[in-house]
């Protein structure tokens, strides 16, 4: 294979590997600094010992995205050199921008986790979570406007081959940015939601009654179902700018080859080989009004494009699996509410299983979608601009490089299972509440 | 002020930042690994892993504000280092990565083991290690530019570079001095006697090679880069400074004085020596490919990255304050009451 593909693969790997743990960066201080509010307000340590357990595992994915995130930081620059050098001169101010986030985010991490009893007024400890979600929300939405970017360039005129007349504001809110960004923050943030609740609701399963579970799963699932909402939205939002914007990658991704009105949403199915689809379910007008809003409007399809210049057709499953894990979030924290309103069996064990299954399934979403969206872009490394064979290193040794850092992917991986569990069985929360005389 | 020199300041102080806080770190990790090798780790294990467990991250940052603060300023460099670095830079991301993972895994995830201890003490000497070559191989020499442009890093003549391994000592020995003698000073403030005595030797030991290093330093550039030589010698007063303080430095450890001011000294002695190499290295970011000034980015996004980062500092500084107040001046925290 050539430097090209195996940098592609490389960086697939490394960002997809990322991703898992940056997604926890994000969504999980949110969490905890919910919870601990929500504990202080009412006077309920379990509450805060949520947020302290939550925390303690929480050091450990940091640390998997901190070095996977320097990894993939150094990485753009060894294997796209030249994709970078334009990067350096268009969109490096996001980029920039974003290590201070990180700083921001990474001080008082340290000081959250090290001062849980040193304020006099827990107030005071639960203020220095604020900053540890702005630095990682923030360190999202600056990344995000960088690969926003790269979907629908902005913010410079080419003259004679030449990059000039930079903007650099106008580049990083290009646009793609607003939906982009709405759309990876709410994904982080249920994502997140449904992991912890997952982790609650796996505990129930397993026979543990503490109202610590109880309390935590509610909470979770609270959350869960506001950001499954904010996540849908915002993924529709995605779509009306895609048809706008980037035609090719909704029309690919929709098996939708000519351009027309009244167009249809394709559900599964597979394509024969002239291409006309079989076994699908199609909802009549719903693609027009995904894209469009309105039942009238023209969404544009692929045949407008040249053959070489659209993207793989296999986009289209990945595209049904996110939308139809998005549902499912959906569903399952609103039954999950009502039961609780009209005060049924909320421990129903079926229910709890449902709950456990959507922690993997959203973060498969979120893998879905990434695929969905960089290999949506392809051929382009920043689409009609660069393509992704240009930028790739010429340096030789990128095989070697992947296989040794496929090794080091799986073994953080299985490492960081093992010392996880192996932290939460140590010190179990019944064993913790009694230590800590929290009795209610 | 001239927008290229701004950038380089502002990258340099970072990577300067960077040297003493990873120094730091690095080192405390072969003394931990090393001190429980010889059975001593009760005793300054503790001092150690006060001070690192709330800082490691911020360390990390250091680095990465380089790096992409460097394609930011000066994106040719991203062209140039970013092929030619493929497989050293490759082998330094592994190291970080394996010591950043293990160093949660081991203080965060209970248990002590000798695997993980051992990672973590080792990847301490072999990343410098590796990170000083990007150093070297700014003096040009190891990175040659065909006639069509393509870029090709030479391996053999990095390996067999005296100069190179002059830096890779350098780098060594440095970081094992500043860290301990960093130690020194914390763990006298902890007012913990007998890890204070363990590491004050360990700095008095590491003090005089130091020297000796900086001076093979000096002599291998002269054979490898004589123009960067001679740049150094016209402003030779600076190294001199560097040598005062480093000798001031020993001399305060030596009597067990002022140990705040020693620590000091040491960073003096390194920020004249490191500022004195960068400054006599201008123009060159690349010898000979690029200079400070053919490197940089166009005017509009220069300037909006120094808007940027006097914006960040604003954040930065207040916040780095807090965590020093709370860590390291804070005297009931050193000494482990909180
Ligand atoms: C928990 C994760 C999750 C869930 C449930 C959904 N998505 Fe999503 N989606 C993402 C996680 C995600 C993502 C990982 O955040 C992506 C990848 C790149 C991006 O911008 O966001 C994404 C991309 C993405 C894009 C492409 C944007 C682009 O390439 O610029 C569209 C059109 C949608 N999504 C639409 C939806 C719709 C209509 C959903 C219905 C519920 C949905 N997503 C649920
Ligand atoms: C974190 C979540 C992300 C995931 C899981 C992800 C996934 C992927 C995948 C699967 C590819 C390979 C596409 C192909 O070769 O067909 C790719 C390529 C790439 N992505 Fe992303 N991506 C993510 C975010 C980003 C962001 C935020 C940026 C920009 C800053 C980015 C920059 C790139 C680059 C430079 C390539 C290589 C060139 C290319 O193939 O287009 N990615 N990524
Ligand atoms: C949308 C996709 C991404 C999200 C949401 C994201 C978010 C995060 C988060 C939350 C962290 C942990 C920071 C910390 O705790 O200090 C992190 C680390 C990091 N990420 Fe990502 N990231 C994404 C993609 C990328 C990409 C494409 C790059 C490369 C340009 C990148 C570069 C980094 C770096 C360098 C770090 C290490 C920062 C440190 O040392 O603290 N990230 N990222």
């Amino acid at each position: 294979m050539d430097s090209a593909t195996l940098s592609r693969i490389l960086t697939a790997e490394t960002l997809g590997f990322h991703i898992i743990w940056a997604t926890i960066g994000v969504g999980v201080p949110v969490l905890i600094s919910l919870a601990e509010a929500w504990g202080i307000y009412k006077k309920d340590p379990h509450y805060i010992l949520m947020a302290r357990r939550w925390t303690r595992g929480f050091v450990i994915t940091v640390a998997v995205g901190v070095v996977t995130g320097t990894s993939i930081g150094l990485m753009l620059s060894l294997l796209w050199p030249r994709f970078m050098q334009l990067v350096g001169n268009v969109i490096s101010l996001p980029l920039f921008l974003e290590t201070f986030a990180f700083f921001f985010e990474a001080i008082f991490l340290g000081i959250y986790l090290y001062s849980w009893d040193r304020f006099k007024k827990p107030v005071y400890h639960w203020l220095t979570s604020i900053p540890i979600v702005i630095g990682s929300t923030f360190s999202a939405i600056f990344i995000t406007t960088v690969n926003a970017f790269m979907n629908t360039p902005a913010g410079f005129t080419i003259k004679n081959g030449e990059l000039t007349n930079i903007q650099p504001l106008t580049a990083m809110f290009n646009p793609a940015t607003p939906t982009k960004v709405a759309h990876v923050l709410s994904s982080s943030y249920v994502t997140c939601a449904f992991l912890l609740a997952g982790i609650a609701a796996y505990c129930l399963l397993r026979g543990r009654n503490h109202s610590y579970y109880k309390k935590a799963l509610k909470m979770t699932m609270i959350a869960g179902f506001i950001l499954a909402l904010a996540t849908a939205v915002a993924g529709d939002l995605s779509g009306k700018f895609l048809a706008k914007h980037v035609p090719e990658k909704l029309a690919a991704a929709e098996w939708h080859f000519e351009t027309q009105t009244k167009a249809p949403l394709i559900l599964g199915g597979y394509l024969d080989e002239n291409n006309e689809i079989k076994g699908a379910i199609q909802i009549p007008w719903a693609l027009s009004i995904l894209g469009k809003g309105t039942p009238n409007g023209e969404i544009i399809g692929l045949n407008e494009f040249p053959v070489d210049e659209r993207p793989p057709l296999y986009l289209h499953y990945l595209f049904d699996g996110m939308v139809l894990i998005g549902s499912y979030l959906i569903i399952i924290s609103l039954v999950f509410l009502i039961v609780w309103w009209r005060k049924k069996n909320l421990w129903n064990p079926w229910m709890l299983r449902g709950i456990v299954l959507a922690a993997p399934l959203s973060f498969i979403a979120i893998e879905l979608g990434w695929i969905y969206a960089e290999v949506g872009r392809q051929p382009w490394i920043i689409r009609g601009l660069m393509y992704t064979n240009e930028a790739a290193t010429t340096a030789d040794n990128v095989g070697t490089l992947l296989v040794v850092f496929s090794l080091l992917y799986l073994a953080l991986t299985l490492i960081s299972i093992f010392v996880l569990i192996r932290l939460f069985r140590k010190k179990s929360v019944e064993k913790e509440l009694e230590e800590r005389r929290i009795i209610l | 002020m001239q927008l290229e020199i701004i950038g380089i300041t502002v990258l340099w102080t970072f990577l300067y930042g960077y040297v003493i806080v990873a120094s730091i770190d690095f080192g405390a990790g072969f003394f931990s690994y090393y001190s429980m090798l010889t059975q001593k780790d009760h005793i300054i294990s503790r001092v150690i892993s006060r001070y690192l467990s709330p800082v490691w991250e911020v360390t990390n940052v250091f680095l990465v504000f380089f790096f992409v603060g460097i394609v930011g300023f000066f994106p040719d460099t991203a062209y140039y280092y970013g092929t030619a670095l493929l497989i050293p830079g490759g082998i330094a991301l592994l190291l970080l990565s394996i010591r950043g993972s293990f160093y949660a895994f081991a203080n965060y995830g209970a248990r002590q083991s000798r695997i993980y201890h051992f990672l973590y003490g080792m990847t301490g000497l072999f990343i410098p290690a590796s990170l000083s070559t990007v150093l070297t191989i700014s003096e040009g020499g190891f990175i040659r530019q065909t006639g069509d442009g393509n870029i090709i890093f030479l391996p053999e003549t990095l390996l067999t570079s005296p100069y190179s391994w002059s830096v890779v000592f350098l780098a060594l020995v440095s970081v094992l001095f500043i860290s301990a003698a960093f130690m020194t000073y914390y763990a006298y403030k902890a007012a913990d006697r007998p890890a204070f005595e363990i590491l004050r030797r360990y700095a008095l030991f590491w003090s005089g090679p130091t020297i000796l290093a900086s001076i093979w330093v000096f002599m291998a550039l002269y054979q490898h880069n004589p123009t960067h030589f001679y740049n150094m010698l016209d402003i030779a007063w600076v190294f001199l400074f560097s040598l005062v303080c480093c000798l001031g430095a020993i001399y305060l450890l030596w009597w067990r004085k002022a140990l705040g001011c020693s620590f000091i000294l040491v960073m003096l002695q390194y920020a004249f020596a490191f500022f004195g190499y960068g400054y006599s290295h201008l123009p060159y970011l690349l010898y000979p490919y690029i200079t400070v000034q053919s490197g940089l980015t166009n005017s509009t996004m220069g300037w909006a990255l120094v808007i940027a980062f006097i914006a960040g500092l604003f954040l930065l500084i207040p916040s780095l304050f807090l965590l020093l107040r709370l860590f390291l001046f804070s005297a009931r925290y050193v000494r482990g009451e909180k």
